[in-house]
């Protein structure tokens, strides 16, 4: 007896220690913050301009922290919304980390986990909007529901693609197994229409041009995160930094193969490179269009990305 | 100086207040933005939200109708929030001073930290106006 209670505690401090250092919290808070630094200076590359130094992403936090934290009437609601969406990524980024490190643990549709979990940041945002009474919030708000609802449909669909690749398992470990055993899932017809939703989708995820429509600085004024100040402004910001690592590792890890370490350094660099150039790619689209209306979003989501994507899924289940 | 206030001196969220100006100065104060200025090498970014704001900048005669606002900005602000007033009109009034409809100029509505005046001030003068401002709040000499 005494013997199970201290395997249980020793797997317990275990998950408690890959949750919030690694490959948790801390990392994915570090590899969003380079990353966020990434598509700051690959954009003022872009414009011809330097770009900020290496540590912005830090200066910028720091800063909030130090800063006046304004709030409205049932402050409650407003400061815990921001919390909901760190939660959620931070839980993805766990997922991720650890069907990487160890793909043969015994999980159980950890990716439907993952997709409920993705819905949580936007859910955040969404409850901390509306809490902060602001109309312009509202509005952005309402924007991020309705474009919540467009890239959904899109983004199931190419789940379902790497699902139906690796033989219908629904775990993140096994489809890696699958994929370093048999070749990446992007290698095949429909494993690439997949990618190139993912990718699409990963835009709008990511609220980046031309998908940022629910904050729109030039438009709206910062729309969902018009009111928030301070502290809870740098949880969000931290939020989106971690995501900005966290969508890219997920879709290596369903589409590319993700990061293999039983293949040594190449392994690492390799799934390094795939995350660095997924999120490079997505700086580059965010550079080179213009901001979409929201019903333009959903037109494009629910028309030509989801017919992609069943034409990917039939495709997938035929064996191409 | 504490650390927070270090890390403000390099990322500045400016929030741009046109304050019936004849748009001259925010020309100007976009150009700072180019190719050829790039404050964002600084962490100067321009932001839409004042609630986001570390810097409130005026530009303009400010008249009776935006002088509500500009008032209204200031207390909107999250602090610490430093004011710049950019261009002879923000800064004194000029040729509007005795205008029937001037309120300004911006240090009568709100405190003003760094003045900054020309017709528009040309982008150095912005830039070597804000490295000032920066070395006031670090407390160095500049």
């Amino acid at each position: 007896m005494a013997g199970a209670a201290q395997t249980a505690a020793v797997s317990g401090m275990r998950l408690a220690l890959e949750l919030i250092l690694f490959p948790g919290f801390a990392f994915c808070a570090l590899a969003g913050m380079v990353l966020s630094w990434l598509d700051r200076k690959v954009t003022a590359r872009v414009q011809w301009r330097v770009g900020p130094p290496l540590l912005q992403p830090v200066y910028d936090l720091v800063k909030l922290l130090g800063k006046e934290t304004i709030v409205p009437r049932d402050a409650f609601v407003f400061l815990a919304a921001p919390l909901i969406g760190l939660a959620g990524v931070t839980l993805v980024g766990l997922l991720v980390g650890q069907a990487t490190l160890r793909p043969d643990l015994q999980t159980w549709g950890d990716l439907i986990a993952v997709a409920y979990l993705l819905t949580m940041l936007p859910l955040g945002t969404i409850i901390g909007a509306a809490a902060s009474r602001n109309p312009l919030a509202s509005l952005g708000a309402s924007r991020e529901m309705k474009l919540v609802l467009a890239y959904e449909l899109p983004f199931i669909l190419a789940l379902a693609v790497a699902v139906i690749k690796a033989d219908y398992a629904l775990s993140l470990g096994e489809i890696l197994k699958v994929q370093w055993r048999d070749g990446i899932a992007a290698s095949s017809l429909s494993g690439t229409l997949a990618l190139l939703i993912a990718v699409l989708v990963t835009q709008a995820k990511l609220g980046l041009v031309p998908f940022d429509m629910a904050e729109a600085e030039t438009e709206i004024m910062g729309g969902t995160t018009i009111e928030y100040s301070g502290a809870p402004l740098a949880v969000i910001k931290l939020t989106k930094m971690m995501l900005l690592f966290v969508m890219p590792a997920l879709v290596a890890t369903l589409f590319l193969g993700g990061l293999r370490l039983d293949a040594g350094a190449y392994g690492v660099g390799m799934g390094a490179l795939k995350v660095l150039a997924l999120a490079v790619v997505a700086t580059l689209i965010r550079n080179t269009n213009p901001r979409v209306r929201i019903d333009q979003a959903l037109r494009f989501f629910w028309g030509p990305v989801a017919v992609l994507g069943f034409v990917a899924v039939v495709c997938a289940t035929l064996g191409y | 100086m504490g650390i927070t206030l270090n890390a403000l001196t390099r990322s500045l969220s400016v929030f741009h207040l046109a304050a019936s100006p004849c748009n001259n100065c925010d020309i100007e104060i976009l150009d700072c933005l180019t190719p050829k200025y790039d404050l964002e090498r600084f962490g100067i970014q321009l932001i839409g939200s004042i609630r986001h704001a570390d810097a409130l900048l005026v530009t303009g005669s400010v008249n009776r109708k935006a002088a509500e606002r500009l008032k209204l900005l200031y207390e909107q602000a999250p602090k610490p929030c430093v004011v710049i007033a950019i261009g002879g009109c923000a800064c004194s009034g000029i040729m509007f001073r005795d205008n029937y409809n001037f309120a300004g100029p911006v240090d009568r509505l709100v405190p003003v930290d760094i003045y900054i005046p020309g017709c528009p001030p040309k982008p150095e003068a912005m830039i070597a106006g804000v490295a000032k401002l920066i070395a006031k709040v670090r407390g160095e000499k500049a």
